[in-house]
């Protein structure tokens, strides 16, 4: 509290705005840490033309849209998986409940990694599939190492979409699907209709997230042999002997997909929070990518 | 689904025959029998807790009665004869149920409008989805009854745009788009600040005016006096007593009636 003696001008006072010394303090640490960063990657022993070179060489860019194939076909399994199992965890009957629980408890409960080294290897397990003298052949013949990884990334994203899916159901208010149901909606079109829409302004921040994720996690598939991004890369040096070279362009292509990604991110968030206008208003793409990117001033 | 061997014109549109309904051990309707002819307004009244809201939802069955049955136009909703032994009820399907709803139209104390749907599209999203009325026929429809509850300019508003008044007055334009033979009021006007409540109760004047067969569960003893053809109280999930809105408003017979009425006049 200030004491201001009465009768006096308020208005003819000189405004002393705080200092913020802490902000300078972290922005000159900040710069002086990345300084040696980028001087110690300037006085390595690296070739920043080679760098260049391979950024576009054709292998690393098939390897690019495998990588980005690998995520979207992933994710899709996982969305559609996950919303699947996250209704039938919430059905009435138990029996379809317990399923999906024990789906979730098993893929969740197990890396990821070794669900990708489960269905590469599937074949000893299931030498063949199909329908014994009808439709059947041999396993190894069709679990390659991609549909190996998008098996083990897809299944086991519908177990984390499924969660994310179910909180989001259960966020919206009961009365929603009342109302649906009074006016003659059967349960699955109230889902589908009234109570799933108005879940997605809750699931899709965290499903963007979990998609930038899986892009990353898509490398994973490296291991056993997909030919995504890193695979490439890891072929070309194991050749060339250019580690460092090789990595800084595989990474150099993942920051700009997940750069991307944020940004239709933004977008898709923007169409679902419709309805919630004063969530959404005024946050402009341009803040928006800063925070994202981390860059953005908390206060202008 | 014929059942007019029994159908007169004087029977009643909507019947009950004991209705109880218990939440584990809590018995929160014991019996209710209760006949509302067609275009008939009861105004239902009791304190909080006596269950008028539970009574409601089982006679759409969002609440399934725990026994009894309801009667609404001679189909006992959630039941069907069963074709192979005489005077056995079969539980409905759900969609069957769903279909039944149709029938009966609901306004809710917290409006319950969709949020992420524009006023037009949450009076158009039933009849479309459910009854597959064309688009532009519903369109219109929806702006037709817009007009009656005094919001035509509004449609393309969003809920969270609207004040509370406006919303509820969304909400009995959604109902109605269903043609309903039966309106569930709940508290219609509960949850809206007092200088809204007036535009809502004159909306469900009008209706009442025209012949719609209502159920209205309300604390608004003016609009039950004025409007109701017949006062129900009820308390602890009993109906205490019944009448016109002169004799169980102003000369009831019984303390329990008295008491709540001097609380809430
Ligand atoms: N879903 C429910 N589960 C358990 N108890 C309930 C449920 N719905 C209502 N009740 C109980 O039933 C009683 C009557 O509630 P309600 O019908 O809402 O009364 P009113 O609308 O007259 O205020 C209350 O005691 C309430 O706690
Ligand atoms: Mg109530």
């Amino acid at each position: 509290m200030s004491t201001v003696p009465t009768g006096t001008n308020v208005e003819s006072y000189r405004v002393i705005r705080n200092k913020h010394v802490g902000r300078y303090v972290a922005a000159v640490v900040t710069v002086l840490l990345l300084l040696s960063v980028v001087l110690a990657f300037a006085r390595a022993d690296i070739d920043w033309a080679t760098v260049g070179e391979y950024l576009t060489a054709k292998s690393i860019l098939t390897g690019f849209m495998v990588t980005i194939y690998l995520t979207v076909i992933s994710m899709a399994i996982g969305i559609v998986l996950g919303i699947l199992i996250a209704v039938m965890r919430l059905a009435h009957n138990p029996v379809v409940s317990w399923i999906a629980w024990l789906y979730v408890w098993f893929f969740r409960g197990t890396p990821v990694y070794l669900q990708l080294l489960l269905w590469f290897n599937i074949a000893i397990v299931f030498p063949r599939y199909g329908i014994p003298g009808i439709y059947e052949g041999r396993t190894v013949d069709i679990v390659t190492p991609i549909v190996a990884a998008i098996l083990g990334l897809g299944l086991n994203q519908a177990a984390y979409t499924s969660e994310v899916v179910r909180g989001g159901i259960l966020s919206v208010d009961r009365g929603q699907d009342e109302a649906a149901k009074a006016l003659g909606l059967t349960g699955l079109s109230s889902m589908r209709t009234v109570v799933l829409p108005q879940a997605m302004r809750v699931i899709l921040p965290p499903i963007g997230n979990e998609t930038i994720g899986m892009l990353k996690t898509t490398s994973l598939a490296s291991a056993i042999g997909a030919t995504e991004i890193l695979n490439e890369a890891q072929h070309i040096y194991l050749v060339n002997n250019l580690i460092i070279e090789l990595l800084i362009v595989t990474a150099i292509w993942y920051l700009l997909a997940v750069s991307v990604l944020s940004i239709v991110q933004y977008y898709i968030e923007r169409h679902f929070g419709r309805g919630h206008a004063a969530q959404t208003a005024g946050v402009g793409l341009l803040s928006r990518i800063q925070t994202v990117l981390g860059t953005s001033r908390r206060n202008p | 689904m014929s059942t007019t061997d029994t159908a007169t014109s004087t029977d009643p549109l909507v019947r009950l025959e004991k209705i109880r309904k218990s939440y584990g051990s809590n018995e929160v309707l014991r019996g209710i029998d209760l006949k509302i002819a067609s275009g008939e307004v009861v105004c239902i009244l009791g304190p909080s807790g006596s269950g008028k809201s539970t009574l409601l939802r089982c006679i759409n069955h969002i609440e399934k009665p725990s026994s009894g049955f309801v009667i609404v136009d001679e189909e006992v909703i959630g039941f069907r004869k069963d074709a192979r032994s005489a005077g056995a009820l079969r539980e409905l399907k759900e969609a069957e149920l769903a279909r039944q709803r149709r029938t009966m139209g609901m306004v809710f104390q917290r409006f319950n409008l969709f949020p992420h749907m524009t006023v037009l599209e949450n009076i158009t999203h039933a009849p479309r989805l459910v009854r597959h009325v064309a688009s532009r026929k519903a369109r219109e429809r929806a702006l037709e009854l817009l007009d009656t509850v005094g919001l035509k300019d509004r449609a393309s508003a969003y809920p969270g745009q609207l004040s509370g008044g406006q919303q509820q007055r969304v909400a009995i334009a959604r109902a109605l788009a269903m043609d309903p033979a039966l309106m569930l009021f709940d508290e219609p006007t509960s949850a809206l600040d007092p200088e809204l409540v007036g535009d809502v109760l004159e909306v469900m004047k009008k209706l009442a005016q025209q012949g719609l067969t209502m159920i209205v569960v309300t604390h608004e003893i003016g609009f039950a006096r004025e409007v109701a053809d017949r006062v129900v109280f009820m308390d602890n999930g009993e109906i205490i007593e019944q009448g016109p809105p002169h004799a169980v408003i102003d000369d009831p017979q019984h303390e329990r009636t008295r008491a709540f009425l001097s609380r809430v006049l």
